[in-house]
């Protein structure tokens, strides 16, 4: 049997690459190496009656583009806005967040008359650079160090949108894309439990504090992407962010692709400098004109590729990018809704984000134990109960919670995490809820516990980061994922990467996997109907 | 007390006066401003329009934004954050101002009032809270937001002196953008001859525990000469007739414009008149000079007066029916004075060399379709109405 293409790995990217290519008329195969699909967008029932976000768990950057292209509503997928949330105080209180400007402003005014009134300009300007970046999302970035006429183009494109910008705006961004999310939010606001709020975004799936510079494009990383032309807001999707990549299946599948999961890739097959297909790790060889990694760029290329293919420098380049794991999972089963002392009874505040990290110094400690190479033992925890919104992932009256947690480093000092590790860091996690809602614990029914460790092993994100490598400004646009090969492609003829390594970066968004299909399709001129990016007017 | 973190069940507050606004509110049109629940129009919008013009209306203020500032150097600081020269206004006087950001964008327009030698109250559209606390650095000033501590109501049309005088306070000798207090229900009301809708008409300041005894005396005081409750429908009318300006409907305030080329120095608002170019520093002097001297402005805010009795709000504005130089930011047919007006924003020079063909295309709704129409606009000056029983003191005897 011959292939168009290969795709390795069923995550949300390589799904989308492959739909895009089958839509395109060509012939190509999935292989992903776990039972299930769904890479770290996959929903799984451990627990009877139960389904898990067991990876990523809310929605927002996933490009709307996309979503029509491939016709996923028409396979199921729904995406589902949620209310604001709240981070809950030491001292009993709590500071929400409300989709209502006006509840918004009240509600901060509680904490600060004076933030109550910066939130506007604030987010005039987070909204500003969300302006700019969010037309660079499903473009490919030019390469500055070739003269080819499409990546001058591109590059007199990217200059002349820096350049329409007003002076004081290109230093802003400038400062914006290099700064700490702490002093950014000094910039505004005085109240350590806003700051604390805020800060959030600019931490989450990254090996930075709050404190570290670079952690404010994190932020907008987070803000960039929309709920029905919603900028900025996040949404659940129905049925667990699994329903995503069930939807792109079923899409593939009507379009004549071919998924076949339990079918882990040994090698990349190469021959003459070029990828002829793949060795899975039960013997069979499938061969194809071309090889798509959806895995990131260290899994790919020093892992599966035999590295005398490759030049030295690339092999380098590649070893030090920065790829490193801060994060850790609990999905809960629940008996029955938890009740925070602090939350008034009946708020919406259930229905959004609950946090109890309520300053960005005790953010920052949490990071500090990272550094040390221990988990956090005062963690950050972002809790989130779907159920809330979501009537399929639970029986009635049960809920199902999800807390992304930080901080875990992919060892714990210097040692491969143990199973008593990975029990101590779920009880650290499952202890502090109880602190703000006891009688928590004797709600759980049921505790999918996962470390860098498991991330890493299960879905195979190296060292457990959920982007698929950092998204600092030295790893992002033409440097992702490193200098030279940022157009998807790589040093082997015909051997492409399609995942979260490569630009925009992380996040359930398809912009890697869409953008990588417009190369390939490009380089082979079959002519596709996949949409630009929508305009932002 | 109610418990102040349930406030997200009632994200609208209710103003001191909406006990009395619901019950005159047959309609039932509300709309969210500035974070209350306000009244769109009453009980007919063309009537409550008419007692503005032709007697005694009353308009509920209250979600106007203030601010208190106090001490030693409030005028100093409020030249500092103003265009208009703050420091010589009397006491017990008012003016219209604007501030701008240190780019020389308009933040906001409002009505200043000097309460004492060293205590100002600044009303407005918009939120500026942290601007006016950065601003303060170096001065000895307190700044504090009171919406909440003030009520404002605006009694306005030509019978509103003599509503007034009946009601027991005396203003026949207050002078238009003066003040005076009245002692009222066992607190103090202030008087402000001041207002939105280009005729004679004040604004009255008190605490809220008097705001429903003021309004029911003025209803009862105001019947003979049929004082009305209006919504803001009726009040939108007035203030195009009398040329003014409101933020976020004709520009966007500088701290909230998403898109640069939105923002507007007071030159493209027509607010250069107030600029004391003498009086020292103040935020975005710089870069007003440099726009002055360098004659940058881009933009003019004009008065339009157009063809036919269409409404053009909204409508983009085109010179000799082709290049795209402008639009309108508020239009209305003018009872007043029978013309079809309307404020708008063009580059320049159409606003004045090149104004000789402008045009405004026009979609009309009727009865489902649109009509497209091209009409001819003239630049004309604002106010479009400008009585002379506006500043006549003693107010005329109606």
């Amino acid at each position: 049997m011959n292939y168009d293409a290969i795709i390795i790995g069923a995550g949300h990217n390589g799904l989308v690459t492959a739909c895009y290519l089958a839509r395109a008329g060509l012939k190509v195969v999935v292989v992903e190496k776990n039972d299930w699909v769904g890479g770290a967008a996959v929903s799984r029932s451990l627990h009877p009656g139960f389904t898990y976000s067991n990876c990523s768990y809310v929605s927002s950057l996933f490009r709307p583009e996309i979503m029509r292209d491939l016709e996923l509503p028409k396979y199921g997928l729904q995406v589902l806005p949620y209310e604001g949330g709240a981070v809950m105080t030491r001292d009993g209180g709590y500071l929400a967040i409300f989709r209502d400007h006006e509840a918004n402003r009240r509600e901060f005014s509680r904490h600060s008359p004076r933030d109550a009134e910066a939130y506007d300009p604030y987010s005039r300007d987070v909204f500003r650079h969300c302006r700019f970046i969010r037309p660079l999302l499903m473009r490919t970035p030019p390469d500055p160090a070739r003269f080819r006429p499409r990546d001058l183009a591109e590059l007199a494109w990217l200059g002349k949108k820096t350049f329409d910008l007003s002076e004081s705006q290109i230093y802003e961004m400038i400062r914006f894309w290099t700064m700490s999310i702490s002093d950014f939010l000094d910039e505004y606001f005085e109240n350590p439990v806003v700051k604390a709020y805020l800060a959030v975004s600019a931490i989450i799936g990254t090996a930075l504090g709050p404190m570290s510079p670079g952690s404010a494009y994190v932020l907008l990383h987070h803000y960039m992407g929309d709920v029905d032309g919603n900028v900025g807001a996040w949404g659940y999707a129905r049925g667990g962010m699994g329903s995503i990549t069930a939807a792109l299946s079923a899409s593939l599948t009507d379009s004549g692709g071919e998924i076949r999961v339990g079918k882990g890739v040994e090698k990349v097959l190469v021959q003459n400098g070029q990828a002829v297909g793949v060795a899975l790790d039960d013997g069979e060889e499938i061969r194809a004109k071309r090889v798509i990694s959806n895995m990131d760029v260290k899994r790919t290329f020093l892992k599966h590729v035999d590295e005398a293919e490759l030049p030295a420098s690339f092999v380098k380049q590649v070893r030090n990018f920065k790829i490193r794991g801060s994060s850790g999972k609990l999905n809960i089963a629940l008996d029955a809704a938890p009740k925070f002392t602090a939350l008034p009874e009946g708020s919406p505040m259930y229905k959004g984000d609950l946090h109890f990290t309520d300053s960005i110094e005790r953010m920052e400690r949490a990071y500090d134990d990272w550094k040390a190479g221990h988990f956090s033992r005062d963690p950050f925890q972002d809790v989130m109960i779907p159920t809330m919104i979501d009537p399929t992932m639970a029986p009635p009256g049960k809920h199902f919670m999800s807390c992304f947690v930080q901080y875990a480093p992919p060892k714990i000092e210097g040692q491969d995490w143990t199973d008593a590790d990975r029990d101590a860091f779920g009880q650290t996690c499952i202890n502090q809820i109880d602190d703000y809602a006891p009688g928590f614990k004797d709600l759980v029914l049921h505790a999918e516990i996962r470390t860098p460790r498991e991330l890493e092993a299960e879905v195979g994100l190296t060292e457990g980061n959920i982007f698929q490598g950092e998204l600092t400004f030295d790893q992002l646009l033409f440097n992702r994922p490193v200098p030279g090969y940022a157009q998807y492609r790589s040093p082997i003829k015909d051997l492409w990467i399609c995942g979260s390594s490569t630009h925009p970066g992380g996040g359930v968004m398809g912009a890697p996997g869409r953008n990588a299909a417009a190369e390939i399709l490009r380089d082979i001129r079959v002519p596709t109907d996949m949409s630009d990016a929508y305009a932002v007017l | 007390m109610t418990d102040p973190r349930l406030h997200f069940k009632t994200p609208l507050r209710q103003t001191p006066f909406h006990s009395r606004v619901a019950e005159a509110n047959v309609l039932n049109k509300w709309a969210a401003w500035g974070g209350y629940t306000t009244a769109l129009e009453l009980s007919d919008g063309e009537m409550e329009y008419s007692a503005i013009r032709n007697s005694a209306s009353l308009y509920d203020l209250c979600p106007m934004v203030k601010y208190r500032i106090s001490g030693a150097d409030a005028g100093a600081y409020l030249n500092r954050l103003t265009i208009r020269n703050a420091a010589i206004l009397a006491v017990g006087s008012v003016h219209y101002t604007a501030w701008c950001d240190d780019e020389g964008k308009l933040l906001d327009d409002g009505t200043l009032f000097r309460w004492a030698d060293t205590e100002y109250m600044l009303c407005c559209q918009e939120r500026h809270l942290p601007w006016l606390l950065d601003t303060a650095a170096g001065f000895d000033v307190a700044v504090a937001e009171i919406t909440e501590e003030i009520a404002a109501l605006s009694l306005q049309g030509p019978c509103s002196a003599s509503v007034l005088n009946a009601a027991g306070f005396d203003v026949k000798a207050l002078k238009p953008f003066r003040m005076a207090r009245f002692a009222f229900d066992g607190g103090e009301l202030t008087v402000s001859r001041t207002g939105f809708t280009g005729d004679l008409g004040y604004e009255l300041w008190i605490a809220p525990d008097h705001a429903v005894s003021l309004w029911d005396k003025l209803m009862e005081a105001g019947a003979p000469w049929g004082i009305r409750p209006i919504g803001t429908h009726a009040l939108d009318t007035a203030r195009i007739e009398a040329g003014f300006i409101v933020a976020n409907a004709d520009f966007i305030p500088a701290h909230q414009a998403l898109r640069e080329d939105r923002v507007r120095s007071p030159f493209e608002m027509a607010l250069d008149w107030m600029i004391d170019w003498d009086k020292g520093h103040f935020n975005g002097r710089r870069a007003l000079v440099a726009e002055r001297n360098g004659s940058t402005s881009k933009w003019a805010l004009v008065g339009l007066d157009i063809d036919s009795n269409v409404s053009t709000e909204g409508s983009i504005i085109y010179h000799d029916k082709k290049r795209e130089v402008g639009h309108i930011t508020a239009a209305t047919w003018s009872p007043a004075t029978k013309r079809n007006i309307a404020i708008a924003q063009l580059l320049r020079p159409y606003h004045d060399q090149k104004s000789d063909n402008l045009w405004v295309e026009v979609y009309a709704l009727r009865e489902l379709q649109y009509a497209k129409l091209m009409l001819r606009a003239k630049v004309t000056p604002r106010p479009f109405f400008n009585p002379a029983r506006r500043r006549a003191t003693p107010p005329g005897n109606y």
